[in-house]
């Protein structure tokens, strides 16, 4: 996993509420056994019609539409547990989505795989929302390290939370397998234990 | 000792270590996996050099991507034959029980865990798939994961998981006749909201929950991911372990004393308290139906639309209006199986109201079993003809057309009423309409060639 710091970047717009996993990348194309990819087929049915032309009304095929801040209704994320959704939008390009809350498993799945969640206040986001309508070339400075997230040039900032191991993860490139492995000894003392069910 | 919910027995239990700061490390009693959310878990253990920590507690089925007809044959699907493929090499590789296509377990992953006696009370259980929940029912703590926690179970029997809020679900008094636990828990829902659980993990009591049937209770606990909750689970009782005595996986003999006892104790102490509370009487809740495109969009079937800005891009969608009532609307579709109900009792109940008649000429009825034994006992149980003979397709175990990745999908713009779990957009196909519900309204609606209230013909 890379590590992340700060990002400053553009951001995309997508206030719907709800977004679940079958949208950011349907079933259908699941059937891979790789992790390369997904981000062609990232949120396929909202951006492409069934002969495969962009669908011109979507945010991401608006000309100068780009960005690695995806800026979410609430509840983003939610339904299947596919993890195929979080590298969907790595793989688009997206580095740090931002709702007001997100379903757990994908929180868990996004936390995993380098893309920062950062859960803001609703009425932040509704700001924010705005803000983007009136001028989406606005930048977005995401600080991990102080926990803080700002739009360039205004006053418009919030501070966010992250429990502290997937901070150290995520700032250090740092994966929980390897933390996991590192555990082994403990995770045998535990079966001898005979705590086993 | 302080009073603990259910919940609470059963995670401190299997917490191993506890980062400060941090999630827990939680021993997993059993891993699922299948052929689409485990391939890159395995790709991860081979780029790392390791093999499976504990091959004697994962269990491999088939099921999200294969066919359901013809399952001696090669799968057609070039792109699914190969994922399929890769899944029974890998657990070649790495020593893994794989109870593929045409095994005599093969079957949805939930549907199989609890039938071979592989789900257990007080177990902590997991699967690549969000509706691991159902496991629950038996009183275990069993939640979703995606495949990079697929490959930390793999790599070393635990993952690091926040420790969710509690949320207490209680539903009291006696079901009316035609009402199922799919209709209860798409009432709940309807309550909720499809995040109102976000960050817990439920516990559904009371007098109704007792009540039910162990695959009743599985269709409830199934559906906990609906709310957002990761998990949900009921504390197991006489039912729960009647259905488990003589499973073929589960303990006989003297062992299987020995767990009665520790079962006995998975209970929420008296005084224990929740984070979050509901309760609802069963006296309310009636045959329900969804209208649009999240599985909290529910209401009672003979109920009308509600209105309101948020209802109004899954109204687009669904083709539908406000204020509208769906008793009545033309269905070509009626997909009866998925994790939520496939299992025996939901056959028979199907079979039971549609023997002797015929289902409306212009409706696709297909039903497809939890799994081979689910068919099999279908099959010596004479439900099979009597599916046939009223024009429903039995056709063979798999997750089918609850999430379309097989070629069993619903045309663009058709509605199909579903005993699935979601109702997502495009969720059974691109473009298709799903609605959302309980075998004996989805059998009804077949016969009648339109949605209909089960309780007029029973």
């Amino acid at each position: 996993m890379k590590s992340f710091n700060t990002i400053t970047s553009t951001c995309v717009s997508m206030p719907a509420e709800n977004v679940d996993t079958d949208q950011i990348i349907p079933a259908r194309f699941l059937k891979a056994t790789d992790r390369e990819g997904f981000g062609d087929n990232l949120f396929r049915d909202w951006r492409f019609d069934a002969e495969g032309n962009p669908k011109p009304d979507f945010i991401l095929n608006q000309t100068g539409v780009k960005g690695e801040v995806l800026i979410a209704g609430k509840n983003f994320g939610c339904g299947s547990s596919r993890e195929h959704a979080a590298w969907a939008l790595y793989d688009y390009g997206f580095r740090v989505v931002v709702s007001s809350f997100f379903a757990d498993i994908f929180r868990n799945n996004a936390l995993n795989n380098g893309l920062l969640p950062v859960q803001l206040p609703e009425d932040f986001i509704q700001d924010l929302f705005s803000a983007l309508e009136q001028d989406p070339s606005l930048k977005a400075t995401v600080d991990l390290t102080n926990q803080q997230f700002a739009i360039l040039g205004s006053e418009k900032s919030s501070g966010f939370e992250i429990n502290a191991h997937k901070k150290t993860c995520l700032l250090q490139g740092l994966d929980d397998i390897d933390y996991l492995i590192n555990q082994r000894d403990q995770i045998i003392a535990y079966e001898q234990a005979g705590r086993k069910v | 000792m302080s009073a603990k919910t259910l919940f609470e027995k059963v995670w401190d239990k299997h917490v191993v270590s506890q980062i400060q700061d941090g999630p827990s490390v939680i021993y997993i009693d059993r891993h699922f996996i299948h052929e689409v959310t485990s391939p890159q878990a395995f790709e991860g253990l081979r780029s790392r050099g390791i093999g499976v920590f504990r091959p004697d507690q994962t269990i491999a089925t088939a099921d999200h991507n294969v066919p359901t007809i013809d399952q001696h044959l090669p799968i057609k699907d070039k792109l699914s034959r190969l994922q399929v493929q890769k899944l029974t090499n890998n657990c070649q590789e790495f020593g893994l029980e794989l109870y593929g296509l045409g095994h005599q377990y093969q079957g949805i992953v939930h549907v199989i865990g609890p039938e071979l006696g592989i789900t257990r009370p007080g177990m902590t259980i997991v699967c690549g798939d969000s509706h691991t929940s159902t496991h629950g029912a038996f009183g275990a703590i069993a939640f979703g994961i995606g495949t990079s926690e697929v490959e930390q179970v793999l790599a070393t029997q635990c993952v690091l998981q926040p420790k969710p809020l509690s949320m207490k679900i209680e539903v009291d008094g006696p079901l009316a006749s035609g009402v199922l636990s799919k209709d209860i828990i798409l009432y709940v829902a309807s309550k909720i909201s499809t995040s109102g659980a976000t960050g817990h993990f439920i516990e559904y009591t009371g007098s109704t929950i007792r009540g039910l049937s162990m695959e009743a209770r599985m269709t409830i606990c199934n559906m906990s991911i609906e709310m957002g909750a990761r998990g949900g689970m009921i504390a197991p009782d006489d039912t729960t372990f009647e259905y488990l005595k003589g499973r073929k996986f589960g303990p006989h003999g003297v062992a299987w004393d020995y767990y009665l006892k520790q079962w006995k104790e998975l209970y929420t102490d008296p005084d224990a308290t929740f984070d979050a509370s509901y309760k609802f009487d069963a006296a309310d809740i009636v045959p329900m139906i969804t209208y649009g495109t999240n599985p909290g969009m529910g209401m009672k079937i003979t109920g009308r639309i509600p209105s309101g800005p948020d209802n109004q891009k899954a109204l687009e969608y669904m083709g539908l209006t406000a204020g509208e009532q769906l008793l009545g609307k033309q269905i070509n579709h009626v997909f009866i199986g998925s994790c939520t109900n496939s299992r025996i009792e939901d056959l028979r109940l199907v079979a039971s109201l549609v023997k002797g008649k015929q289902k409306s000429p212009h409706v696709h009825a297909m039903v497809i079993p939890g799994s081979k034994q689910v068919e099999q006992q279908a099959k010596q149980e004479g439900l099979d003809q009597i599916l046939e003979a009223a024009g429903f397709q039995l056709r063979q175990p798999g997750c089918s057309a609850c999430l379309g990745m097989n070629e069993d999908k619903i045309p663009p713009g058709e509605y199909c009423v579903s005993t699935s779990n979601r109702n997502f957009e495009g969720r059974q196909g691109p473009g298709a309409r799903t609605i959302l519900a309980s075998p004996l309204t989805a059998a009804a609606t077949a016969l009648a060639g339109c949605i209909s209230d089960v309780r007029e013909i029973i």
